[in-house]
């Protein structure tokens, strides 16, 4: 047994602080202005309970249609899905390369010129604000229609996720190895490769990887501005009532989607 | 004083017998950070050969001094040479000319982590050469390999070559480091508290493989340190910063651990 007495309960000679503050008046009209908005914007898009428990009958009779699943055009809807894959990795591919550079510029401990960051980070805002879908009916006028509009939809696209993402992760590198490569006379070059990019490496591959997923996702939508894959198959189908074979697709693309995740959380796991 | 210590002296005795090259000789130098005076005219000569301790307290600003003289912090007044430059006046090539010549072994080791051993310690050949071949080991010439592995060597540690260093101790660690050092075949080499982050055996072994490195190529040392030991058994001279200015400066023979207590009261 111990011999040792438990501490006695001393009272703190100083109370703790109050749980909660009160709001002050500015916090307090800010939390009234973001309920009046919020408001407005549920007036705004037409919510209606009645509405959507009107609708559940049709949703029944589609989902009803969908089944027996008409497998018919199976081989063709493999064909299409790889497409929507090579086009989601071959964007990917080329987006990473791109941002790379554009990402070093977009930083500002390793931007070469005030000017050039300012130029890449608003380049790269540029490529992530506007949609992907924007992005792909510029491309269908400007190459045509076809796989290789989406998947320079969906470069653009990962140049401005990973650009970003990449910048951030050079920032956050430790600077005790940077500083180590400046006192022995690295160049801004030597200093970039040799310790800040190795250093956000897992940074950039789990960004890569994010970016695919998300690439496989959006390029099925981009099929429907005729920007290639199975997004135009899918489209046809519903515009032609032939649900069951909407439901193909649509199972189809439901396996692409968690295959590619499932085969980019091996990778991580692998490299991590 | 222990025998050993003695004998390590011999060498520089020896050189500080012929007519006395400078190669450090800071004037006046001065630095504010955060609206504070670090150093506050800081005047400090170290000779071709010599291994110089800088001692005292937390905050003394010894760390900025040692930055200053590579201008990884830019001093505002006062004057710099090092290895017959005039620091002040380089500009950016110059300065990395300078640099390389100079070596930095700083606390915290600052390896680049999830690169092996070898690329560390090929990057120590970055100004001699620039661009990918010094990036990585797979990329190196075959001499620049060489010399990298002949470093390893003299710091013990030809068996982690190809190891990478986050999976190395932090006295391997330490010791890469070095090597990184010695691949700049430098005339002049700063340590900021090189062993302080070894434990008592491991810092032991650290300084003494430092040390010699540094005597056998009659390198120029300057190095800071907290443990008193390692100031007078290793140094020529002892240099003490308070408050931004030098409280002693003075032959390590002619100084004892008591004498020494004073500067951090
Ligand atoms: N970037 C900075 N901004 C503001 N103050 C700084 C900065 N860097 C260092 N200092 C301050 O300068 C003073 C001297 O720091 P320095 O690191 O040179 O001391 P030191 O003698 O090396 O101390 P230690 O023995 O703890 O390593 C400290 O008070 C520190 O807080
Ligand atoms: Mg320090």
């Amino acid at each position: 047994m111990s011999t040792v007495a438990p501490a006695a309960p001393t009272v703190p000679r100083h109370p703790a602080p109050p749980r909660f503050e009160r709001p002050g008046p500015g916090a307090f009209a800010a939390a009234v202005a973001a309920l009046a908005v919020l408001a407005a914007a549920i007036d705004g898009v037409g919510l209606s309970l009645t509405h959507l428990v009107e609708g559940i009958p049709s949703i029944g009779r589609i989902l009803e249609r969908m089944w027996p699943l008409d497998l018919s055009r199976l081989p063709f809807i493999g064909q299409a899905l790889l497409e929507t894959f090579q086009m989601a990795l071959v964007g990917t591919v080329l987006g990473v390369a791109l941002s790379v550079p554009l990402a070093i510029a977009a930083t500002r401990s390793h931007s070469p010129h005030p000017l050039v960051y300012l130029a890449a980070r608003g380049l790269i805002s540029v490529f992530r604000t506007v949609p992907d879908l924007v992005w792909a009916l510029l491309f269908v006028v400007a190459v045509g229609l076809g796989p290789f509009a989406g998947t320079l939809a969906i470069m653009v696209d990962a140049v401005g996720f990973c650009g970003r993402f990449f910048a951030e992760a050079m920032e956050e590198a430790d600077k005790g190895p940077q500083e180590a490569l400046r006192a022995l006379g690295a160049g801004r070059l030597g200093i970039v490769f040799c310790a800040v990019v190795p250093a956000s490496l897992p940074s950039f591959v789990n960004t890569a990887l994010f970016n695919l997923e998300k690439a496989t996702r959006s390029s099925v939508v981009l099929g429907l501005v005729g920007a290639g894959g199975i997004g135009i198959e899918l489209k046809v189908a519903m515009d032609l009532f032939s649900y069951d074979l909407a439901a193909t697709i649509i199972l189809a693309v439901f396996l692409l989607v968690v295959l590619v995740e499932q085969g980019s959380a091996l990778i991580r796991r692998r490299l991590m | 004083m222990s025998a050993a210590a003695a004998e390590r002296r011999d060498i520089p005795v020896a050189v500080a017998c012929e007519p006395a090259t400078v190669d450090l000789a800071a004037k006046g130098l001065a630095k504010s950070l955060g609206g504070r005076r670090i150093l506050d005219g800081v005047d400090l000569h170290v000779r071709r050969g010599q291994a110089v301790a800088l001692i005292g307290p937390n905050g003394a600003g010894k760390s900025t001094l040692l930055r200053c003289c590579l201008r990884l912090v830019e001093p505002e007044a006062g004057s710099l040479s090092l290895l017959d430059q005039d620091v002040m006046a380089l500009r950016a090539a110059g300065l990395r000319r300078l640099r390389a010549r100079v070596g930095f072994v700083f606390q915290r080791h600052n390896l680049v982590p999830r690169l092996s051993a070898l690329t560390n310690v090929i990057h120590g050949a970055q100004a001699r050469r620039a661009g990918p071949r010094v990036w990585l080991q797979g990329l190196a010439h075959a001499s620049v390999r060489e010399e990298a592995m002949h470093c390893l060597e003299r710091v013990g540690l030809c068996h982690v070559a190809r190891q990478r260093v986050d999976s190395l101790s932090g006295g391997q660690s330490q010791r890469v480091a070095i090597a990184r050092a010695l691949m700049q075949r430098p005339d002049f080499v700063i340590a900021d508290e090189p062993v302080a982050s070894l434990d008592p055996a491991a810092g032991e072994e650290v300084m003494e493989l430092f040390v010699d490195l540094m005597r056998r190529q009659r390198t120029t040392l300057l190095y800071t340190s907290h443990n008193l030991h390692h100031a007078l058994a290793y140094a020529d001279r002892l240099v003490a910063l308070r408050a931004g200015k030098i409280a002693l400066d003075a032959p390590a023979n002619a100084i004892d651990a008591a004498d020494l207590r004073g500067f951090y009261a």
